[in-house]
């Protein structure tokens, strides 16, 4: 095992299968010779030249509709946004594009693209910057998203995304970046997308939390064992396609439920996967499924509004409190 | 001092009508065609026999799918292209066939010239099992991938900078050839199109950028919608461009011939509009009030498939039986696809799940 940061991780993932297929090629706003934005490219393009590592203009509807036409021609790019913020500007190529050629011209081209950068908020950048896509994506018919939590996962699911065939959405974070976590060093280490953990065991209540809530979920649950309240956390990595079997077991075994999730409450992963643990979940249920999310209010920036609006570990304690009727 | 307030704010130019005070506006200037002959150019008069046949094919083809729409055989959109069938076939003759070509949604004659037989043609506007895009993609969406037809897409200008794509994955092969994209005049109002060009030039990448200017966008004519000549967008990238006489097959086949060669030559992008004119409205319900009979009347005594035809016969090429035998046999290989097409079995409902993914067990959300 070794211990890397999550930037590294995901450099390392992507200079594995650059290095492994000539088809791969990265391409972003200053990933190359400014190397990389948040670092993630940092020493690629001294590797692998001009050809594969591509500095574009901030346009991010023309490079994204330019790699989907690259993709459908055969090569494999991996696209960085500089945040998923500015991706909306280039929805139209994934979720017009992307994901629907393979299906209307009856399965005869594909589309082996990733889309990667980081989403949601990175603290104080105000309404435009800090917004949770992955529900969003999520919700088209042809695309894979995922948000991984820590470095071993990056690194494992990204190499699954740029080897899939299919369009992969793929979200890290600002502030994961320099975030340390354990890579294990075997050789092609891959995570097969779709399979969610168990990150923590508990008997009390089962906590699911993916991307950056997975940690605000971490700091929650110590919290709670000091007053004796034991949370399984489960991490479901992917959010589509969702692990939802492996949530379902854990409810069965917890009988209680809070969902953390980065975004907004209306139609967003925790609405979904309250939903579905009412359909196969409904009499295991000892109280009411809860979530903590961010409020159907933009990102503000003053420090005081943005704690208030920010999903924190004691909107989790308060919320496990709910299930668990402590209070 | 208080601004005095206007009442009579016009923001969008209005209609032809009180602009033109009734006389005939065109909705495009044609360029004067090429006064080469086929000699000229280098064309066989067999070569010309197939062209003249490729465009009566697209043409029947287009007046047939309308026929079968108004008895109700097929749904959804039916956007014709009859009018503009120059532009499909002299672009085919003009690059290779391993050139890739990707269009709007008017797309029919693209693919009958780009290899999609009239069956699988017709099939697929039935929506049956048997057609091009297995009855999953419809008017809008016919493709066959293995002839360098990446197909027609619906949303405006959302294709351009996929074409970009094709040009930079043929430059990254090294492969030789040269991708091509057709959309009409209202694309060219997209920010796709923008960043688009800025990018090929910059990156020199070998593709061809084309408008097929007919003149209206849906039903608001050029001059409505768009400020300055289309052509000019070209300047502001450093971009080489052309306009061509979209109505006579020779000058398409002459201009875009050029073109393919300087790009496959230099790799540097082109900007072209080529001018035209539709003969139907924009899909099956416009009633085309937005232009006049007597317009309609001046572009059809120029149609391109006519134009050829006289100068066949002119130049004894072809006389008018051989001609007739010709137009004969697209007939019948029409009626034939009509037939085949309605004789077809739709999709078997379990094919709804399918083409989603490649790969064995999709996951689907339920």
């Amino acid at each position: 095992m070794a211990e890397l940061q999550f930037r590294e991780a995901l450099k390392h993932a992507i200079d594995e299968e650059m290095d492994r297929d000539e088809s791969v090629f990265v391409m972003g706003e200053e990933v190359a010779e400014y190397n990389g934005a948040y670092k993630v490219t940092e020493g690629l393009l001294d590797k692998y030249g001009f050809k594969r590592v591509i500095d574009t203009p901030i346009s991010e509807l023309g490079f994204a509709g330019l790699g989907v036409g690259a993709a459908m021609h055969g090569l494999r790019p991996i696209v960085e946004f500089m945040t998923f913020n500015f991706a909306v500007l280039a929805a139209d190529q994934i979720i017009n594009h992307a994901t629907k050629v393979k299906y209307m011209t009856g399965g005869q081209i594909d589309c082996p693209i990733v889309f990667r950068g980081p989403n949601a908020s990175a603290g104080q950048l105000g309404a435009t910057h800090s917004v949770a896509y992955d529900s969003m994506y999520a919700h088209f018919p042809g695309l894979k998203v995922i948000y991984p939590s820590e470095p071993g996962d990056a690194k494992g699911l990204l190499k699954s995304a740029i080897r899939d065939n299919n369009p992969v959405v793929f979200m890290e974070s600002e502030q994961m970046y320099g975030m340390k976590g354990e890579v294990p060093d075997t050789e092609d280490f891959i995570i097969p997308i779709g399979k969610g953990k168990i990150k923590r065991e508990g008997r009390d209540v089962t906590l699911v939390a993916h991307g950056k809530m997975y940690h605000v979920a971490v700091q929650a649950a110590a919290q709670l064992a000091k007053d004796g309240i034991e949370c399984e956390i489960i991490d479901p990595r992917t959010v589509k396609p969702l692990d939802i079997p492996l949530i379902i077991e854990s409810i069965k075994k917890t009988n209680r439920c809070v969902l953390v999730d980065e975004a907004h409450p209306f139609g967003g992963l925790a609405a979904e996967i309250g939903f579905l643990i009412q359909r196969e979940a409904f009499d295991y249920l000892d109280s009411p499924v809860q979530r903590v999310c961010l409020p159907d209010v933009n990102a503000p920036f003053s420090k005081k509004l943005f704690d208030a609006w920010f999903p924190s570990p004691k909107n989790v304690i308060d919320a496990v409190n709910q299930v668990t009727y402590r209070i | 001092m208080a601004k005095k307030i206007k009442d009579d704010i016009v923001f969008a130019p209005t209609g032809i009508g009180e602009m033109n005070e009734g006389a005939v506006q065109k909705g495009v200037d044609l360029p004067a065609a090429t006064k080469k002959n086929h000699i000229d150019l280098g064309l066989s008069e067999e070569q010309l026999l197939q062209m003249y046949e490729q465009m009566y094919l697209q043409r029947r083809f287009e007046e047939r799918s309308m026929q079968q729409y108004q008895k109700g055989k097929f749904g959804g959109f039916l956007h014709l292209y009859i009018g503009q069938e120059a532009i499909s076939t002299g672009t085919a003759h003009a690059t290779e066939p391993d050139d890739d070509i990707i269009t709007a949604y008017r797309d029919h004659g693209w693919g009958l010239v780009k290899g999609i037989t009239p069956n699988e043609g017709m099939a697929e506007l039935f929506g049956k099992a048997t057609g091009s895009s297995r009855g999953k993609g419809g008017s809008m969406h016919f493709a066959k991938a293995e002839n360098h037809f990446w197909g027609g897409y619906g949303i405006v200008g959302g294709h351009i900078p996929i074409n970009a794509g094709f040009a930079f994955a043929n430059k990254y092969n090294q492969t030789g050839n040269v991708s091509l994209c057709f959309f009409g005049d209202g694309a060219v109002d997209q920010g796709a199109l923008h960043e688009t060009l800025n990018l090929a030039q910059l990156w020199k990448l070998p593709a061809i950028f084309v408008v097929e200017n007919n003149g209206y966008s849906m039903g608001t004519a050029a001059a409505r919608h768009t400020v300055a000549q289309i052509v000019d967008r070209a300047k502001g990238y450093d971009m080489k461009s052309a306009v061509i006489n979209g109505m006579d097959l020779f000058s398409v086949y002459e201009k875009m011939k050029e073109i393919a060669d300087d790009v496959r030559e230099n790799s540097e992008p082109w900007f072209v509009e080529i001018r035209t004119y539709r003969f139907r409205g924009h899909s099956m319900s416009d009633p085309q009030k937005y232009r006049s009979k007597e317009e309609m009347e001046e572009y059809q005594k120029i149609d391109p498939i006519l134009r050829l035809k006289s100068y066949l016969t002119s130049k004894k090429i072809a006389g008018v039986e051989s001609l007739q035998e010709i137009e004969d046999k697209v007939e019948q290989e029409i009626l034939d696809a009509v037939k085949f097409a309605d004789e077809s079995p739709f999709p078997d409902e379990k094919e709804l799940y399918e083409d989603m993914f490649d790969e064995d067990n999709p996951y689907f959300h339920v």
